[in-house]
Parts: structure tokens; sequence; C-alpha cells
């Protein structure tokens, strides 16, 4: 068993220690199949250990090699079922480098409007249907019903503007199904749907990108239909702000220390979004400047320090290391990219390098126990491999932004230690500013709330892109494709921002076929095993240090904050993650029992 | 007022409304294949019937529907799995399999897994989809596939694939019938279109309840009514195609056959129907169609950027004849455009018509 980099938090510490094994296989309520098996102390009533492990495997890597590269952009966008589109975007972001291709800015637009679109349905549905239902009345009543009576007895300091009375009337509107916000955003994701598929053709397969632009037809009915929805989601982001906020700052008076619950140390990774035609050429030798221009701005930050807004250094120091995963490992494998464009020499084990050898077997949380792999980045200051977290994609995607003080376009502006987004009159709700500051955590609770400030932050960047896609419109600028040759040898690599963090993509082409090409998402970082030198994975540590404040002891325990902790990261696991703790002392092993009758 | 218990006197409303055949049925929805749950994504996008119809009871005649499906589902863990438990039992009855994601091959390693659900609590090791799947077919109802994966393999059973996967019908036999007579409900697409999937499952519960015959399904087991037709038969830029008019720009409303569009050859009604609520689609608003609803995908249709080998001599042997037409009704079409003469200012009236009364002697 390998050491863990932080040790458990267990006030108790020292007493003799009982710990009961539970498990909860699946996770629910996320995208793939995730499982968490967890050793809990109850006297201490903390989460002791837990490992994560994946129960899928398709082989994207594997099967790419030897297709057409103008392919990548449909192949990619089916390993996510929920941000599929975002993988597309970003292959189409590798296509356009390798191809030396630049789409014409009104493509680049209506790409961004599309986007925008997705990161306003996805958070939405994730955050009031799905990790809601972590919130609602049903849950806490079940869970915590000394803090469901302090929620009645609580009014909601901004009921003026969501007229929900109080902190309990949240909680019941977001019961599954029967809860009247809930259906309320199911609604609102729909709508939200409809304005990514008049950008993107289909969610959430899209069936107009392609590299060097979009098959969208641009029409001023296009961007009419667009924006009208669009003005309908900018109310509905006046309500769902405050209402959040209400409800998530609830939390941390009705339970002191409630800041404990999926906290880590503060390290973010975002690779940036919504790229900037006017200043972004898809050349490597630019990749700095133009990812500086991003309307999301890329960064990794340690400690709460911004250490780096720079596409390049961001990704010559990708390390996917293994430990603990089913894999071969490719040290002896083909290097196939010595040095990037600039000359830089590229690491054996950055993705433009790594060969995928998949080795089927039994799961041993000892040994190998885990579908994914162990990403990581290199600080170079201190050679340490950082298991950066994305903060579910929202908290880092702020952070960076804030932190950069770069963004300014007009509706939304980073000023170094905060984001402002402001949203203009709507049919019944004047304008509005929201801010969203830097916080003292990277926890459950800030995680979630950024989601839903990173909804309104879309909405407004949405509303600017508008702007500029009519701006194209009526200077007659219909262009949306730019013709290009697929080149016999090159290599290329796209950066975004999936709805729950980090993407990149990496190709290498050879005979005009692909070589090389390997996708690395948000969640394997968030999701990743203990790598080779023993580091455990996001997910790991942050359940390790989650306090419980579940009022059920081992017979009725529902897990409800290990289940806000890892929700909070927004899991998406077609390759799914189980979690397993480490031995203790004493061990009793219980499984978590049934619950209620079949309804 | 009563009525009796023969139901002669049912009250009004009542005498058109029968019970259902079934009180209750379970949705139990397994996402563990090779997938990415898209499927199950996409038909929270669906509005005829959506998922909160279904599930609040919003449809006259159908049973309490109650769904299991692990990205919507309230429970966690063994809460959520006791129901898959219950129905590789014989407990949980009468319910409906629905499969998302292509079946792996589990047989060609020695050991390990390629997807799994839950875990063995004797062995501790995860529980193979394929061992659900042969647990719960004898069981259930009805199996429908929701998506192009489960359908008949999809992107992840391309060509070099490592897991040998598969779809649910060349795993379980094509000609696989359910304990109640019916044969596997293929719903293809990828991912599904979210109204096409929602639709088949209404249609099966109308069976269930005994107010549908069974349900109309073509060889590849689709539902017939939803994939008759294809792409370009319900396509709105079919019209460009008969007049020869074809792009080779993307970002044109013109037909977009020479960029690669597959329409014409693929079973799909979405350039009609639209992807959700009537909006989106394929070639419709200018994605080239590549065949995602088919059993030939993706392999057949690939590289999907490249004009299909067919399109090429049924695209020149239009063009003759299309350009014909286009040129004949483009005089039609100007004619078209153009006000009849005798609509203008001034005293004369030259519509045809001869006043005797009001109009002045000198300019008759």
């Amino acid at each position: 068993m390998s050491t863990l980099a932080t040790p458990p938090q267990a006030p108790s510490a020292g007493k003799p220690t009982k710990l009961v094994d539970m498990s909860w296989d699946p996770i629910t309520r996320i995208v793939g199949s995730l499982g968490i098996y967890t050793k809990i102390d109850f006297d201490a009533r903390t989460v002791a250990q837990c490992h994560s492990t994946s129960s899928i495997f398709r082989g994207y890597s594997i099967f790419m090699k030897g297709k057409d590269p103008r392919d990548a952009h449909f192949i990619t966008s089916r390993i996510c079922g929920i941000c599929g589109d975002n993988h597309a975007t970003c292959a189409n972001y590798a296509q356009n480098m390798a191809f030396g291709v630049k789409p014409p800015p009104l493509a680049e637009w209506i790409i961004n409007l599309g986007e925008a679109a997705e990161y306003m349905f996805d958070h939405n549905i994730y955050q009031d249907n799905l990790v809601g239902v972590d919130f609602c009345e049903q849950m806490v009543k079940e869970t915590n019903p000394s803090v469901l009576a302090l929620a009645e007895r609580t009014p909601c300091p901004n009921a003026n503007i969501h007229k929900f009375k109080t902190i309990a009337d949240i909680m019941r509107a977001l019961n599954p199904f029967t809860g009247e916000f809930y259906r309320e955003a199911l609604v609102m994701s729909r709508l939200a749907r409809e304005m990514f598929c008049l950008m993107e053709g289909r969610h959430v397969h899209p069936s107009t990108l392609y590299p060097g632009g979009v098959g969208t037809v641009p029409t001023i009915q296009l961007f009419t239909d667009y924006l009208i929805r669009l003005m309908k989601y900018v109310e509905f982001m006046k309500k769902v702000v405050p209402l959040h906020d209400d409800l998530f700052d609830f939390f941390y008076q009705a339970l002191p220390g409630y800041e404990k619950v999926g906290e880590r140390r503060i390290l973010l990774g975002c690779w940036g979004s919504f790229n900037n035609p006017d200043v972004c050429d898809y050349t490597y030798k630019n990749m700095a400047q133009w990812g500086r221009s991003m309307f999301v701005t890329p960064g990794v930050i340690v400690d709460g320090k911004l250490i780096t807004t720079d596409l390049v250094d961001i990704n010559l120091n990708i390390r996917i290391l293994l430990g603990s995963s089913f894999y071969d490992d490719w040290e002896e494998g083909e290097q196939f990219v010595k040095a990037d464009p600039l000359g830089n020499p590229i690491d054996k084990r950055h993705p433009w390098n790594q060969t995928t050898t998949p080795r089927p077997q039994k799961r041993n949380f000892d040994g190998k126990y885990s579908w994914v792999m162990s990403p990581r980045w290199l600080d170079q200051r201190t050679n340490q491999n950082l298991a950066l977290d994305t903060g579910g994609g929202p908290l880092a995607r702020l952070w960076t932004t804030a932190l950069a003080g770069l963004v300014d376009m007009g509706y939304v502006k980073a000023t170094g230690l905060s984001v402002k987004i402001y949203l203009p009159k709507t049919t019944s709700m004047p304008e509005v500013e929201f801010e969203w500051k830097i916080p003292k955590w990277s926890n459950a609770i800030e995680r979630d709330r950024a989601r839903t400030y990173f909804q309104a932050y879309s909405a407004a960047a949405a509303l600017y892109f508008v702007e500029k896609a009519l701006a194209e419109l009526h200077a007659g600028n219909t262009k949306t494709w730019t013709e290009f040759k697929v080149p016999e040898e090159a290599i290329g690599c796209g950066f975004h921002e999936a709805v729950r963090g980090v993407l990149s993509h990496h190709v290498v082409i050879r005979k005009g076929k692909i070589a090389n090409y390997h996708p690395y998402p948000p969640t394997p970082w968030n999701a990743s095993p203990r790598d080779q030198y023993g580091t455990p994975g996001p997910y790991e540590d942050a359940i390790q240090n989650t306090p419980i404040f579940e009022e059920n002891g081992p017979d009725k325990f529902k897990g409800v904050d290990i289940m806000r902790a890892v929700r909070s990261f927004d899991p998406c696991l077609p390759c799914g993650v189980h979690m397993y703790v480490g031995a203790g002392k004493t061990l009793e092993v219980r499984h978590v029992p049934m619950f209620g009758a079949q309804k | 007022m009563s009525s009796d218990a023969a139901g002669t006197t049912a009250p009004y409303g009542r005498k058109t409304q029968r019970e259902p055949g079934v009180k209750e049925v379970h949705v139990l929805w397994i996402t563990a294949g090779l997938g990415c749950d898209g499927d199950s994504v996409s038909i929270t996008a669906a509005t005829q019937p959506s998922i909160e119809d279904l599930l609040l009871g919003a449809i006259p005649g159908l049973p309490k529907v109650h769904l299991h499906n692990p990205v919507l589902a309230y429970e966690n863990g063994d809460e959520f799995m006791k129901f898959w438990y219950e129905a590789a039992e014989g407990r949980l009855d009468p319910f409906i399999l629905v499969v998302e994601g292509s079946i792996p091959n589990e047989t060609i390693k020695k050991e390990g897994y390629w997807a799994a659900l839950g875990t063995d609590k004797t062995t501790g090791q995860p529980i193979t989809t394929c061992t659900w799947i042969d647990r719960l077919a004898p069981k259930a109802l009805a199996i429908v596939t929701a998506g192009t994966c489960s359908a008949y393999g999809g992107i992840h059973a391309m060509e070099g694939n490592p897991t040998g996967c598969m779809g649910l019908a060349d795993y379980l036999g094509w000609d696989w019938k359910s304990k109640a007579g019916l044969p596997i409900v293929n719903v293809p697409g990828c991912p599904v279109q979210p109204d096409n999937f929602m639709e088949t499952l209404l249609y099966l519960l109308y069976q269930i309840s005994g107010l549908a015959p069974m349900i109309p399904l073509d060889d590849q087991l689709r539902p017939k009514w939803l994939f008759e037709q294809t792409v370009h038969e319900g396509c709105d830029r079919a019209g460009y195609y008969e007049q020869g008019d074809f792009t080779l720009q993307y970002g044109s409303p013109k037909c977009l056959v020479k960029l690669g569009c597959w329409g014409p050859v693929v079973n799909c009604n979405v350039p009609k129907r639209g992807w959700m609520n009537g909006i989106g689609g394929c070639p419709n608003v200018g994605g080239i169609c590549i065949g995602c609803t088919m059993p030939g995908f993706p392999d057949k249709f690939m590289p999907f950027m490249d004009e299909p080998p067919g399109a090429k001599l049924s695209t020149s042997a239009v063009a003759v004849y299309g350009r014909t037409i286009r040129a004949l009704r483009s005089f039609t079409h100007a004619s078209l455009n153009k006000e009849p003469k005798w609509r203008h200012k001034g005293a004369n009236l030259n519509t045809g018509y001869k006043p005797s009364t009001y109009q002045e002697e000198s300019s008759k």
C-alpha cells in the first residue's frame, strides 16, 4: 500500500481506530459508472482512505490508428455522451493546427455560441437535476433531519428575487421530478440544447463541425432564434445564482466545518475556452499569444498562485503516468515526437509519445486496479508531478480567469481578484451584475457554487458572441469554412475546456493517416488512481479528507457528504471509476443497507 | 351516483378508458455497455413524450412507470443495484430492459473485464455487463436497445478495436424473443434521436397495456414507422439534388452529397423530425449524414468527408436533367416574381373589368 500524500484528518487520532467498509457501486447521477469503496472511521467521523478504479475500456487510441485524420472529430465526439461536442471541437482545434487551416471568424463565433450553449445546458442539468438531489428535501430529511428542521426556520436572504421563502422551500423544489425547480431546470436544459442544435446541429454528437470551420448556414434567423432563447436563459440565471448562493451559504451556516467536505490542496488546471478569431491562427509558435486571448484564460494554479497562462508551457509539462492502471508501459515504445515546432524537447511520457497497450487483469487494490491512467502536470520549479484537478470545470476556469485579469468583453470582466458578469434587462427583471470572488477553499461547495456562476458567465459571453457574429453577417462575411489539404506528415494539439474541465487532443499524422491520437478529458485528471510515485488522484485525496456530517450511523448510512464531495467534481465516466480504501486496524465489513421500500 | 361492478354504467370518461393490463412496470436501463451515456442524456431532451410525462402519469391508459437509470436515479450503490438483483431473481416483474453501449467480447482474454457494473460480493471482482445481460434477458418482458452501439456495435466496434464488441442481437441472437414473444427492438442513432426513443418506449408501454398490437419492426429490428424512409426522402435540401445543385463548400444551403453526405442510402428520419423540438438535424442544417443509424456504421461510411462512391454516378446522371430543369424553372420563377401588370396607379383600370356605372366616358 502506497503512503498517502495527505494523511486523513482524524480528530481522534491516537485512539485505536475501528474502520467500517462502506461501498456504493455504482454512484448514480453522473455520466458513467462510478463506484466508491471506503473505510469510514465513525468514531472520528471521517473517511479514512480510498482508491479509485474504472470499469470500462473502449480503446479509442487503438482503433483510431490508421484512420483518416479528418474523421477524428466525428470519432472522438463519441467518447462522451454529455460533452461529446467538446471533444469534437477540441479535435477540430488539433486538426486545424495539423492541417494548417484557419477558419473564417464567423465560424469561430458559431463554435463559441455552440460551446457556450453546451456549458449552459450541461451545468444546468447536472447542477439542478443530478447534484441538486443531494441537497433536496427528501435527501436532507433522510441524512440530516436537524438540518432540514433548521432549513424550515431559515428565511432565504434572496427570497425577494427567487420567491422561495425558506431554505427548505428550495430543498423541496429540488426533489426529483416532483420538485418545481427540478422540472423548470429540466425544461431550461432543453431550451439550452435547442440553442446548441442551432449552432452545432445535434446534441451531443454534432453534425456541423469540421476542420476548417462549420457547415452551419449563417442567417439572420439563426442568430435571432438563438438570441431569443438566450434571453430567456439570462432571465432564468438572475434567479438561479441567488438561489444557489442561499442554498450553499446555508450549508456553511448549518454545519460549521462543512468547508472541509471535498477539500483538497489548491491545484487547479484550466486549458482555456472560446478562441478569439482576431488572434487565434492555430499555429503552434503563436499558441502562447492566442491562448491568452481566449475568452476563458488557460492556466495552472498551485496553492492559490497562477504559475502560468502559457499554453506551450502547459503542453510541454503534461505527463501521463502509470502505476495502478491496466496497461503496459511504453518507455521502450516508439517516440513519435522528439521536439515541438519551437524546438522544445517532448518527453516520452507526453501524450504525443504515448502508446496504449491494454492488459486486462483481475482488479487488485494493492496493485493494478484501474483502466484510468494518471495524468500529471510537471511543475518545473519543484520537479513534482502534480495531480491537478479541474474543480469540476468552473472553479478552475473562473479562478484562472480571475487571477489572469485578461478577459474583458463588455459583458464579462476579469479583475485580478474576481470575475464580474453583467446581464442586461430581461422581460420581467432589471439588469444585474454578479461578481464571482476567489473563494478561500477548493472544496465541494465552492465547486458547486462556481458551476452556477459559470452558467451566468456562459450566457453573458454568448451575448457578446451573438453581437460579433451578427457584425460579420451584417458586413457580408458569410463564409464559414476554409478549404484545406491533409498533409502527409504533421502533428497537432488542441486545448479546450470540456464542461467538467481540461481537455486536450494530441495527434500525429504520418503518410496522411493517424499514427497516434491521445485525448485527455477532465475525468482522467480528476479520477486518476495512485501513480508510480504513490501520489493519489484528486478524488482519492479529496474523499480522504472528508469529514462526516451525516446523522445516520453505520446501519442507515447513506454517505451523502461523500456523494457531495465526489459529485462536486462532476464525474463524467464513460470510463468509470471505483474507489476503495486501504487496510485499517480493525475491519468490520458491512455493506450499505437497503434503504426505503421500493417505490 | 354509483356504478355497478360490471362497469356498464361507468361514469363519463371512464367508458373510453380501460384499466391498463399491467398496473406497474419497471424500466431497467443498463448504461454499462461500451458506450458514452449519450443515449441516456439524449432522452432527457425528449418532449414527445418527455421523461417526466411518462414518470408522472401524464399520458392516459398507461401503467405506472418506475425508471431505474443510473444517470437519473435517486438511489446510489446497493440501494440502486437492489432492483437489478431483484429483476435477475424474477422478483421485479414485469420489466423492460433498456441496453445502452455495445456488448464487449469478454471471452477473448484470460482475465479482467472490458465493461462491468457492480461488484460480486464473494469474489470482490466486478460483475461484467455480459453477465447482467445473461441474467436479465430471460426475465425481461421486452428489450430495447438505445442507440447504435447496443443495436449494432457502433463506433466502439470499429475495425481495429481491441474489445471485439458487438450489438445486442449479435450477442443474444437475431432470432431472440422475450418471454412475452417480443423480438429485440432496436432504436439506432448516435446518439438516439430523443423523441424516436421515447416514442418507441411509449408504444411498448401501450402494447404491454393491451392498447396496441405487436410493434412493427423491419428486418434490422427497427420500428418501421420511424426508419422506413431515407434521410434524403425527408431532407429539405433534396430539391437542390433534383436540380443538380451541389455545394463543394460547407456553410451553403445546397445539397451536401458531394461533401460526403450519405443521406440517399441511410434509414433515418432526423432531417424531417429535426433533432429536438424540430430544431437541428444533419443535412437539413448543413451537416453531412455519416450514417450513424446504420448497421454498417462507422466503417462503411469512412472516410466521412469524401463523396460516397455511389453518389459520383448518381450526381452526374442527375446533373444534366437537373441543369435543364433548373434553367426552365428559372424562367417561370422570374415571371412569378413579378406582379401582374394591372396593379398600378393612375386613372386607367386594366384588370379586365368593364365598369358601367363609375368610369368617365372618355377613359373607356
